[in-house]
C-alpha cells in the first residue's frame, strides 16, 4: 500500500477492483465503511462476481475476467476526453510533458521493438529524447505529438465506452456511470483510493493492470494524499515483510537486486542502479545505491567484505535468468532440481497445474517441510484416493518433515500491508518438539558450515564467511536478528562538512557500535552495516520501534505515528510531498497533510523530501525515480511494454482480441513466457466454453483454515459457484453434483446457483462464469475435497510471473 | 473473600452446616450474589498480531499458567486487540477461529522422515535431521555448484536445489532465512510474493 489500512477513512471515493475486501480483508473493510458513514465516500466496485463488498457498494459493475485493462484503459479515454483531469498534479508530478523517441510506436498490439521469436522487446525506442546534459526533454504546453499526453490520448482513444462494452461485457450505461464517479475526483479537493489485490496480479498481464489502476491515479492527483493511493490488500500476514526483505529469486534486501552474469563487474552493477537524475534538481534517491549495498554487505561478511574486493561481490550469485517458482517447477519436471525447502509453503496447492506440481515433486531427490502444520505438499507421495492418486513405491523422493512454531509461540515482527512492522510476544510454548524457525534453519546451516570449515568443498568462503555474531548459535534470537536488520555503527559514523562552517569539527551521529537511528546514516565506506535499509530506523538505540503501542492520533487524519513502526522512516504516506501543490500549499485546505512552512516541510506525516527543499528549487515528489516525477509511461522496467494495452488471458472463452483482431500474436500478452507443453495444455473454447475464476471465502485462509476445527465449521464442504441461466442451460439444480473439467483435470463438486454470477454479452458471445472458491485439500479437518489447481494453466505475469489464476476456461456437466 | 457458587455449596454441605455460615466470617447474602467467576480474569494475556491475512490485526491471547517455570502455558482464548488502531477490537470469521489453529489436531510435533519409495513417516530426532539434511545439501552444492559460466564470468550460483519461504513468518525468520540461503548461492528461492 502507497496509504494504510486507517487512511481509508479519508477517501471520497473508494474503488475496489481485482480485490473483495469485504470477505478477504473484513477488519480492513471496516475503513470503507468508516469512509461511507463519515466522510459520505461512495463505494463503486468493479468485479466478474456481486461480492460482498459489492453488496456494500453505492454503484457495482459486472466484469468479464481478465479484460481489466480493457475496462480501466476506457477510463482513461474518459478522463482525457472530458477533460477530468488534475491538470496542475499531471503536469508538475507526471512525466506527461517528457517527448519519447521518435521510433516509438504501437500498432496491432505490438510495441516497437518486438521480437515474435523469442517473445520479447527491445526496448531502446521507448526511451526519452535527451538535451546535450543528458537530460529528458520536455514540453511544459503538453502539445508536442511526441509528449506522454498526446501519446497515452492517442493510445486510449481507441479504448470507448462501446469498446469496454464488447470486450468486457459491461453493459455500456453502467460502465458510464463508473467512469464518472472517479472523475468526481479530478478536482484538487476529492480524493480516490483504488484497493485490490490477487484479482489484479494473478494474470498473465497483471503488473500492467496495476499499472492501469497507478495511471488513473495519477491523472486525477491521488496518490501522495490522505485518502488516495494505490493500495495492494496483499495476502498473507507477512508477506510485505518478506518482499521487503528480498526473499524472491532476483532480489536482495530493501528491493535491492542480485547482479545479472551480463553485470558481473561491481562498477556495472552499481552504475545500472544508482540512476543519476533525469532532470535537474531532482533527488533520485536511488542515487545513495552503494551505502544501502555496502552497508548490506558488512551485515553478513563483516570483515571478509573489503573495499579491496568489492564488498564480497563475488560472494552473490550472479543471475543468468529468472528462477521464479513457474521455472522452479519446470526444470524440477524435467528432473534439473535435486533437493527442494518448504518452509511454511504449499505448493501442490498454491501453484498451477497440481498434475505437473506433483509429478516434479516426485522427480527430487530430498525434500524438506518446515511447517506447523500436515500440508498437501508433505504428502504428495501418499495415496488420498480420487484427491490424490498416486502410487507411494514409484515416488522415490525422501522427505522430512520438521514441526515449526505458529504465531502464538514465537516474538518477531510482522508487516502488514499498510508497510506497519509490528511486534508480536510469545504466549504459549510450542506442541511436541516443534522449534522456532530461526533455530531450524540455524541447525541446518551451522551443520552445513561446519563441513565446509572441516572438509572444504564448493565456493566455501560466503558460508563460512557469513557473520554468525548470536548469543546462542543454534538459535539466534529475534532481538538480535532485528538489530541487526536496523543496522549499526562499525565505526564513529559524522556529519557530512557543514558548507557554511567548514571549520566546524563534524558531529559524531552514531558512536561505533550503537544502532543507527536511520537509513540517512548509512554510508558506503564500510564504517555501517545494515541488513535491510528500508528497516533502519525499526530498532535504534531508543530501542524496539515496532514494539510501540501508543495509538493517539493528533492530527485526526488515523496517522497514529507512535504505533508500530512503518518503512520507510516511519513514514505512513509514501510520495506525501505530493499531497500539496507545487508551491507548497495542500491541494485541499481542509485536509492539510504535509505542507511548506516557509522554512521547512511538516504535517501530520514524516515528509517524504528533503526537509528543506524550498518549493522553489523544484525538487519533485517522487523522490525514488530518476525523474523525479512518476511514471504514466515507463520507458524502462517493464518487459512487455511502456503503456498497458489490453490482451486476452491465456485461456479465453472469446474469438478474438478486439483491440487488434487481426493479428494473432497479440491475443494474449505477446512477451509473457510459456514453457514448452505448458501452450499445447492451453484448452479451447470449444471443449470449455466456459470463463473460470479462483477465490477466497471469507471463512477460510487459503489451504491453512482447513486444519482448524472453527472454521471447518462454517465453511465445510467444496463447491463451486455457478449463475443461474448457466445451471438452467446445463440442468443443473442448486446442490447437485457437478463435474468441472478443463484442459489439465477435473473436480467433482457440488454446485451453488447463485445470482451474484451473470451471464455477460463479449461482442455476441454470451459468456457464462464459474467461480471455484479454493480451500478444500485432502489434509485438514474440514471434508476432503479436491486442490482448486487441478484446473488452472501453467503461465504467469510477463513481469512476476504470478500465476494466472483469476482467468481460464473450463467446461461443467451435472456428475 | 473470593468464592464461586460451586465452592459456596461445597462449604455449606463440609460438615459446618448451614447455619453456621456467619462463623465463616462473612454474609452468605453477599456470596449468593456473586455470578460465575470470569475465567479470563485470571489469565495471562499476551499481545500478538493474527497470522492470516495482511491487515495485521491486533489480537490479545489468554493463557492459562502465569509463565513461572513450572507452569505450561496454553492458550485458551483469543479476542481483538481493542487498542488496536486498525481492528479496534474486531475479529474476522477467520481470526475468530484462531484458537483451533493453535491446537488443531495436525499441527506436527516431531521431526519425521519418509524413506524413498515407503509409504509411511518415521519419527526421527533433530540431531539426525539436521544432520541427514545437511549432508544432503552440502553433497547436492559441491557436486552441481557453478562457479563459472560458459564465457568464464564469476557467478558462483548453485541451481540444483530450491527453497520456498515462508510469508506468515516472521521478519526475523525471514531475515536469517535469506542470509543463510543466499551464502550457499541459491537462486531457486522465492516465497508467496510471487503467488
Amino acid at each position: 500500500m502507497t496509504n494504510h489500512w486507517v487512511d481509508i477513512k479519508n477517501a471520497d471515493v473508494v474503488l475496489i477492483m481485482g480485490g473483495n475486501a469485504a470477505e478477504a480483508h473484513p477488519c480492513g473493510f471496516k475503513w470503507v465503511t468508516e469512509a461511507k458513514a463519515h466522510n459520505k465516500a461512495k463505494l463503486v466496485v468493479v468485479d466478474p462476481r456481486f461480492t460482498r463488498s459489492a453488496a456494500m457498494a453505492d454503484f457495482y459493475a459486472p466484469i468479464r475476467v481478465g479484460t481489466d485493462i480493457a475496462f480501466l484503459g476506457g477510463v482513461i479515454n474518459y478522463l482525457l476526453s472530458n477533460d477530468k483531469i488534475q491538470k496542475e498534479y499531471v503536469k508538475n508530478y507526471t512525466n506527461a510533458a517528457f517527448l519519447i523517441s521518435d521510433d516509438y510506436a504501437c500498432a496491432d498490439g505490438l510495441f516497437s521493438g518486438y521480437n515474435p521469436d523469442k517473445r520479447n522487446y527491445d526496448n531502446t525506442s521507448w526511451g526519452y529524447q535527451k538535451d546535450k546534459d543528458g537530460f529528458a526533454k520536455i514540453d511544459e504546453t503538453l502539445e508536442n505529438p511526441r509528449c506522454v499526453y498526446q501519446i497515452i490520448k492517442q493510445h486510449y482513444s481507441r479504448y470507448t465506452p462501446e469498446m469496454v462494452n464488447k470486450i468486457c461485457g459491461t453493459p455500456k450505461d453502467a460502465f458510464v456511470k463508473v467512469c464518472e464517479y472517479i472523475a468526481t475526483t479530478s478536482v484538487p479537493d476529492r480524493v480516490m483510493t483504488i484497493m485490490y489485490a490477487l484479482g489484479w496480479t494473478q494474470h498473465s498481464q497483471g503488473t500492467q493492470m496495476i499499472r492501469t489502476g497507478a495511471m488513473l491515479q495519477l491523472l486525477l492527483g491521488n496518490m501522495g494524499l490522505p485518502g488516495g493511493g494505490m493500495n495492494a490488500l496483499r495476502g498473507h500476514s507477512n508477506i510485505q515483510g518478506l518482499t521487503d526483505l528480498g526473499l524472491l529469486s532476483n532480489l536482495l534486501p530493501g528491493y535491492m537486486s542480485l547482479p545479472g552474469e551480463k553485470e558481473s563487474n561491481y562498477e556495472d552493477y552499481i552504475k545500472a542502479r544508482a540512476l543519476k537524475p533525469l532532470r535537474p534538481n531532482q533527488m533520485s534517491y536511488w542515487q545513495n545505491y552503494p551505502k544501502f549495498h555496502v552497508s548490506f554487505m558488512k551485515a553478513w561478511w563483516g570483515n571478509a567484505a573489503t573495499k579491496e574486493n568489492n564488498w564480497a561481490f563475488d560472494y552473490l550469485p550472479k543471475l543468468d535468468k529468472g528462477y521464479d517458482v513457474l521455472q522452479a517447477f519446470e526444470l524440477m519436471s524435467q528432473g534439473k532440481i535435486n533437493g527442494y525447502i518448504c518452509q511454511g509453503f504449499n505448493p501442490l496447492a498454491s501453484f498451477p497445474n497440481k498434475a505437473k506440481i506433483g509429478g516434479a515433486l516426485a522427480k527430487l531427490k530430498f525434500l524438506v517441510i518446515i511447517d506447523p502444520l500436515a500440508t498437501e505438499t508433505s504428502e504428495f507421495w501418499k495415496n488420498f484416493g480420487v484427491y490424490n492418486d498416486v502410487d507411494p513405491a514409484k515416488c522415490q523422493t525422501e522427505v522430512f518433515r520438521l514441526p515449526s512454531t505458529c504465531f502464538a509461540e514465537e516474538d518477531g515482527s510482522l508487516t502488514n500491508s499498510g508497510r506497519w512492522l509490528q511486534w508480536h510476544w510469545k504466549g504459549a510454548e510450542p506442541p511436541g518438539e516443534a522449534r522456532g524457525d530461526p533455530e531450524i534453519i540455524a541447525g541446518i546451516f551451522t551443520r552445513i558450515r561446519a563441513m565446509y570449515a572441516k572438509d572444504g568443498g564448493k565456493f566455501p568462503d560466503p558460508i563460512v564467511n557469513l557473520t554468525w555474531p548470536y548469543k546462542i548459535p543454534s538459535s539466534p534470537s529475534p532481538e538480535e536478528l532485528a538489530m541487526e536488520y536496523n543496522g549499526k555503527a562499525l565505526a564513529d559514523v559524522t556529519s557530512p562538512p557543514d558548507p557554511k562552517n567548514p571549520k566546524e569539527p563534524p558531529k559524531v551521529l552514531a558512536a561505533a557500535g550503537q544502532q543507527l537511528a536511520g537509513f540517512a546514516q548509512l554510508r558506503d565506506d564500510g564504517s555501517t552495516s545494515c541488513g535491510c535499509w528500508i528497516y533502519s530506523g525499526a530498532w535504534t538505540a531508543a530501542g524496539n520501534q515496532m514494539a510501540r503501542r501508543d495509538n493517539s492520533d493528533p492530527f485526526g487524519v488515523g496517522q497514529t505515528l507512535n504505533w508500530a513502526w512503518a518503512w520507510p522512516a516511519n513514514r505512513r504516506i509514501l510520495y506525501n510531498r505530493a499531497a500539496a501543490d507545487p508551491s507548497g500549499k495542500s491541494w485541499n485546505p481542509r485536509r492539510k497533510y504535509i505542507t511548506w512552512n516557509g522554512k521547512s516541510w511538516g504535517g501530520a506525516d514524516v515528509p517524504d523530501i528533503r526537509p528543506d527543499a524550498a518549493p522553489e528549487e523544484g525538487v519533485n515528489p517522487f523522490i525514488m525515480t530518476a525523474e523525479g516525477v512518476a511514471k504514466l509511461f515507463v520507458p524502462a522496467g517493464l518487459v512487455d511494454g511502456p503503456l498497458p494495452e489490453h490482451y486476452e488471458p491465456f485461456e479465453s472463452p472469446v474469438p478474438t482480441n478486439l483491440m487488434s483482431p487481426n493479428n494473432p500474436k497479440a491475443f494474449a500478452n505477446p512477451a509473457a513466457r510459456v514453457f514448452k507443453g505448458d501452450m499445447e495444455a492451453f484448452g479451447k473454447p470449444k471443449d470449455f466454453p466456459y470463463a473460470a475464476t479462483t477465490y477466497r471465502l471469507t471463512e477460510h485462509f487459503h489451504y491453512w483454515t482447513k486444519h482448524s476445527e472453527l472454521n471447518a465449521i462454517s465453511q465445510p464442504q467444496q463447491f463451486v459457484e455457478i449463475g443461474e441461466d448457466l445451471a438452467a442451460e446445463k440442468g443443473i439444480a442448486h446442490g447437485s453434483k457437478v463435474k468441472v473439467k478443463s484442459n489439465r483435470g477435473e473436480i467433482t463438486t457440488v454446485a451453488v446457483v447463485t445470482k451474484r454470477l451473470k451471464a455477460l454479452d463479449c461482442n455476441g458471445t454470451k459468456v457464462h462464469t464459474v467461480g471455484i472458491p479454493i480451500h478444500w485439500g485432502f489434509k485438514g479437518v474440514a471434508q476432503k475435497g479436491y486442490l482448486a489447481n487441478t484446473l488452472t494453466p501453467f503461465v504467469g505475469d510477463a513481469n512476476t510471473q504470478t500465476p494466472e489464476f483469476k482467468a481460464f476456461i473450463v467446461n461443467i456437466e451435472k456428475a | 473473600m473470593d468464592m464461586n457458587r460451586r465452592q459456596f455449596f461445597k462449604a455449606c454441605t463440609a460438615g459446618v452446616g448451614g447455619s453456621s455460615l456467619a462463623l465463616l466470617g462473612f454474609s452468605p447474602q453477599a456470596v449468593l450474589a456473586e455470578t460465575r467467576n470470569f475465567k479470563l480474569a485470571r489469565t495471562t494475556e499476551t499481545r500478538n498480531t493474527c497470522p492470516y491475512c495482511s491487515v495485521g490485526c491486533g489480537i490479545i491471547m489468554h493463557s492459562l499458567g502465569d509463565k513461572a517455570k513450572n507452569a505450561r502455558s496454553e492458550i485458551i482464548h483469543i479476542e481483538g486487540d481493542a487498542d488496536h488502531p486498525v481492528n479496534r477490537g474486531t475479529l474476522c470469521p477467520k481470526g475468530a477461529g484462531l484458537i483451533d489453529f493453535i491446537h488443531s489436531p495436525n499441527r506436527l510435533k516431531y521431526p519425521e522422515y519418509r524413506a524413498a519409495g515407503s509409504s509411511e513417516w518415521k519419527r526421527i530426532s533433530w540431531e539426525d535431521a539436521f544432520d541427514r539434511i545437511a549432508k544432503l545439501m552440502k553433497a547436492d552444492r559441491d557436486a552441481n555448484f557453478i562457479e563459472k559460466n560458459a564465457a568464464g564470468v564469476t557467478v558462483n550460483r548453485w541451481l540444483s536445489t530450491g527453497m520456498l519461504a515462508a510469508s506468515a513468518s516472521s521478519n526475523e525468520s525471514g531475515y536469517i532465512t535469506h542470509k543463510t540461503i543466499r551464502s550457499m548461492g541459491m537462486l531457486v528461492f522465492d516465497n508467496q510474493a510471487r503467488v
